[in-house]
């Protein structure tokens, strides 16, 4: 989030797409129904009416994986109707910059486009730069390669009535929401977004995102109380772990993972710190090197030296062009290229899709250590439905953890504060801490490195620092903790402060590149103080703003800053732009409010000013986005599996860059009469994710049993399904029996004149427990990924339901 | 002079999360029992001896062909002049007691002796034990309350759907609530307020939540 939960309370408009938040992020819905007492409008956009939308404003239909086509609409119609915040667009984004003469887009495609690798060059998605390297801009947004200008006719072709032909959304529909939603693109109303797993799982799914970011942009949403583009994480430390890294692409920090190509520390920092020659731009990026130092130095201690690169060479390398994302590691067991699986606190046997490839591929394993606090799918999938124990070579050791309430610890919530947590209970029998078992493998690691003299390359284990046991050898969180903050490994001066070898570096400003400070992970910078007072676990109710920003209770990332991208709330000379809810005001020399995006004056200070979007090289935000590789304005394209024959944007049907899998269990069907329904997944309030920890729990199971597939009145009257009938849902990868909801709550969508039926099921179930609650709906799922990051297409792919 | 405690259930700000359904279990130890699903969210069917709470969806089509789902978080309303008590009065003595403090209907384990089909009660809440005939529903939780507790429902609602207080200021909150909601909804009403100790506030018809909403 770029904003935390609280601040929702403070939104005049709220727009919920792509999440259930009523249902799966209950607490959210404090929060939203304070902003409704006090006026606020809830409006939610989803293909299903759920118990999220029962508590909206106005609730709009939209068919699965058409968001884009969606808000492309809202960016039409709130420049056309001039709704956007001309002073914010102007001074705070990049719409003024001048676009290379070369960028073009042309029927679905941007400039760039090979068809055979199904890449684009970028060279030509770039902003003109004059004689100093600095933006050629045109600030009365007029000059047609503007981005604004740019903007305006991409989005010119997403008038409502292709758009409805789309999205199944009616006319009227749209323009109700385009007209509640816009009403905030001025100084003293505010719009927030929130978003989840239904903007997330497509093939399309980060520019799902950045179109919300874009639509926030241009209204001036960004930085402000009660704005914002706000992520509803998936579980309570989601947040925490995409922080550390638990995506392929990353090191801790969002530091980018190395490539082969980059054979030493210089070259990986050069390519990936960002340059700016323009002065009023913080490009704050520029301490890259300082942060991937600084993570050397915690990983690898005083054995990362100057002249070994600080252990650079230790750390794996991807390959050139390699993606190493979930969807490419089940298909490499698959292949059987992967030999061992250590799986921690998850379930994929039923949480990624195409699970019948996804058992198979365990079933290619050597060898598989499972770390659960119970059984499930995953552990036990050598004895599950079709598998033939006998055939499993696979050897699993499941051993027993410890649950998050039995461990202390931070969690960091979606809005990025990160709360120290205390044991509620000891852990039962011989369950230990994950961390522990980690801590027993590497030293065992370590010790059998030191044995054998053959062992080939030990130096990544043999000089690991490995310090984080208390002093009965026990695994200490706090130990782990600070190095994550990152210590001061030598007497420092910076400014007039002096800082001792062995304190805490109380700020991420005061890291170094030259080996004389460690830090895990820098945005967990501060979150110690220089004496090791430990700030997550600050509990204060302080409120001075009286916005509820609690800057003493835990700790935010950055630096605690609650708002982030906040110095976007002022004008040019730091006034608030909404008094009424003032998060940052220039006073008397200096910020006063939330912590701010740097210490710089207003931007009116010509000389010492800078922009507030200070992560972005040239300082503002971008609606051009050339870093992603699916093109710089997200266009609308139809999901892998689709009901429509065509695009009615362009003759570009499906994401051109999109990796496409072809092993033997990745079969799609396009427009097939056998398959002819829109599904999507989702989940439940009552279960967890795959329901490995809720389906033992009698209260939960008590209230939701079984599995089941929502279904509208009309297709059960085509099908001939009454409610509660017992059917069989089919894709071309798999089928599952279960219980149909005949319900009001989904309605057949018109597109153009084709009426297309969509359906829905939870994937809380799988065969292990309770009984009879059936399996996981990932058996009908494709491995499909979003062509950024592999996230997977959960929410819209094609099946058929038929009466058993 | 004291007039008891209330809870106030504006369904209006319910999301049926059911962590009130579950609490409840918790609190007085009432296992899960087992269930099918029958082609709705609302699992257990029915309040049972071992089901005090339910949380009852029903969901239709409005007049412009939207959808609607309305929530209703059942549970014994507790009476002023508790129906129940007095059929059960007439043929058992002191088998339910009003707690003068709070106001809650407790039933004992002489209810057992009652023929439940003698038992009356407009909103269909008492459920008899089949194995030990005791007769059984929702006790206000005033073993929480009289040690300082709220109510375990109370305790678990995110959104503060469920409020509990002295009763005249819950009469208060769902006077100005009403007046607030009908601005949207012009429906909204507290139902029966001055009989009931849980006080449910809806927004459309109460029969459209669950036919004995409003009692039967």
């Amino acid at each position: 989030m770029t904003n935390h939960w609280i601040d929702i309370q403070h939104s005049d408009v709220i727009l919920i797409q792509g999440s259930n938040a009523a249902e799966n992020h209950p607490i959210s819905f404090k929060w939203v129904m304070r902003a409704r007492e006090k006026g606020a409008k809830l409006i939610h956009v989803d293909p299903r009416f759920t118990r999220t939308s029962s508590k909206a404003d106005f609730y709009a239909p939209l068919r699965s994986g058409t968001d884009i086509a969606f808000l492309g609409g809202m960016i039409k119609y709130i420049i056309e109707n001039n709704k956007y915040f001309k002073d914010y667009v102007v001074n705070y984004t990049n719409a003024s910059f001048l676009v290379n003469d070369k960028f073009d887009f042309n029927d679905g495609l941007f400039s760039g486009y090979d068809a055979g690798t199904r890449k684009y060059d970028k060279a030509t998605w770039t902003i003109k730069k004059d004689a100093k390297g600095i933006a050629e801009k045109d600030p009365t947004l007029q000059d047609p390669r503007c981005v604004f200008q740019l903007l305006k006719k991409h989005y010119s072709r997403y008038d409502m009535e292709t758009v409805s032909k789309i999205t199944g959304t009616p006319v009227k529909d749209l323009q109700t929401v385009y007209e509640m939603y816009s009403s905030t693109g001025v100084p003293d109303r505010a719009g927030t977004v929130m978003y989840a797993l239904g903007q997330t799982q497509h093939t399309s799914a980060v520019q799902n995102i950045r179109t919300l970011c874009m639509v926030q942009l241009l209204l001036g949403n960004i930085g402000i109380c009660g704005g914002g583009v706000n992520a509803m994480r998936g579980e309570p430390n989601v947040q925490g772990s995409t922080d550390f890294a638990i995506l392929s692409g990353y090191l801790p920090g969002y530091l980018a993972a190395p490539r082969a190509s980059l054979p030493t520390l210089d070259d990986y920092v050069k390519k990936n710190t960002p340059k700016t020659s323009d002065p009023r731009s913080a490009n704050w990026w520029q301490n890259y090197p300082k942060y991937a130092t600084s993570l050397l130095k915690a990983w690898y201690g005083d054995n990362a030296k100057k002249d070994n690169d600080f252990g650079y060479s230790w750390v794996p390398k991807l390959d050139d062009g390699q993606d190493a994302n979930i969807l490419m590691m089940i298909d490499s067991m698959y292949e059987k290229k992967i030999k061992g699986l250590v799986c921690i606190a998850q379930n994929p046997a039923c949480s990624l899709p195409n699970s019948n490839k996804v058992r198979e591929g365990l079933s290619n394993l050597d060898w598989m250590v499972h770390v659960n606090i119970f059984n499930n799918e995953t552990a036990s999938f050598w004895k599950g439905p079709g598998i033939d124990p006998k055939k499993v070579k696979t050897e699993v050791f499941l051993l027993p953890a410890a649950a998050s309430i039995e461990k202390q610890g931070s969690v960091a919530n979606s809005g990025r504060w990160v709360q120290w947590k205390y044991e509620a209970a000891k852990a039962p029998g011989d369950c230990i801490y994950t961390g522990d078992i980690v801590v027993r493998i590497v030293s065992k690691l370590k010790e059998l490195y030191k044995k054998d003299k053959k062992a080939a390359f030990p130096d990544p284990i043999m000089n690991l620092k490995w310090d984080y046991t208390d002093d009965k050898g026990r695994f200490d969180p706090v130990k782990v903790a600070k190095t994550t903050n990152g210590y001061f490994l030598e007497d420092l001066t910076i400014g007039d402060k002096t800082y001792k070898k062995g304190d805490n570096v109380p700020s991420f400003a005061m890291l170094q590149a030259d080996g004389r400070t460690s830090s895990g992970c820098w945005i967990s910078c501060g979150s110690f103080a220089q004496d090791g007072t430990n700030l997550m676990q600050r509990r204060k109710k302080d409120d001075p703003t009286g916005l509820g920003l609690y800057p003493q209770w835990s700790w935010a990332w950055p630096v605690n800053r609650r708002i982030i991208y906040n110095r976007a709330s002022v004008d040019l000379n730091g006034k608030p732009y909404n008094p009424k809810r003032a998060l940052l005001a220039w006073v008397d020399g200096k910020w006063v409010g939330d912590v701010p995006d740097g210490p710089w004056p207003p931007m009116a200070d010509l000389e010492k000013g800078k922009y507030p979007f200070i992560m972005k090289p040239d300082g503002v935000s971008s609606l051009f986005g050339p870093g992603l590789g699916d093109g710089p304005f997200p266009e609308h394209y139809e999901p892998l599996e689709g009901p429509m024959e065509k695009n009615f944007l362009s003759s570009q049907l499906k994401n051109p860059v999109m990796k496409i899998f072809s092993g033997p269990c990745d079969k799609f069907s396009g427009c097939d009469p056998k398959y002819p329904f829109v599904m999507t997944t989702y989940s439940s309030t009552e279960h967890w994710c795959t329901g490995a920890l809720t389906r033992w729990q009698s209260w939960l199971t008590e209230a939701q049993p079984q599995v089941y597939v929502e279904i509208s009145e009309e297709l059960a009257q085509l099908r001939g399904i009454k409610n509660g009938d017992k059917v069989k849902v089919e894709s071309v990868r798999g089928s599952l029996p279960c219980v149909a909801m005949v319900t009001t709550r989904f309605r057949p969508f018109n597109c153009g004149g084709q009426t297309i039926h969509q359906v829905g099921m939870t994937y809380n179930y799988g065969w292990l427990f309770p009984e009879d609650c059936g399996d996981s709906c990932n058996q009908l799922t494709p491995t499909a990924g979003d062509a950024n990051t592999g996230t997977p297409e959960y929410k819209a792919f094609m099946v058929n339901v038929s009466k058993v | 002079m004291s007039n008891g405690k209330s809870i106030l259930v504006d369904t209006s700000l319910c999301t049926a999360c059911r962590g009130c359904q579950v609490a409840c279990k918790q609190w007085n130890n009432l296992p899960g029992t087992k269930t099918k699903q029958v082609g709705t969210y609302q699992n257990p069917q029915d309040l049972s001896s071992d089901t005090w709470k339910v949380v009852r969806f029903a969901d239709g089509k409005k007049e412009d062909g939207k959808p609607y789902w309305y929530f209703f978080s059942e549970m014994c309303r507790h009476c002023i002049m508790p129906p129940c008590k007095l059929s059960i009065d007439m043929t058992v003595k002191d088998a339910v007691i009003q707690d003068e403090a709070t106001g809650a209907v407790v039933y004992t384990e002489k209810t057992k002796k009652m023929p439940f089909k003698d038992v009356m009660c407009p909103y269909s809440i008492p459920r008899q034990n089949p194995k030990t005939k005791v007769l059984a529903k929702c006790t206000m939780c005033f073993d929480r309350i009289k040690n300082g507790m709220i109510p375990a429902c109370v305790k678990s609602c995110p959104t503060s759907a469920m409020v509990f207080g002295d009763r005249n200021e819950i009469l208060d909150m769902a006077k100005k609530r009403v007046a607030d909601l009908k601005k949207t909804y012009p429906k909204a009403m507290a139902i029966n307020p001055d009989d009931v100790r849980v006080i449910f506030i809806v927004t459309d018809d109460p029969n459209k939540y669950w036919k004995f909403a409003a009692g039967g």
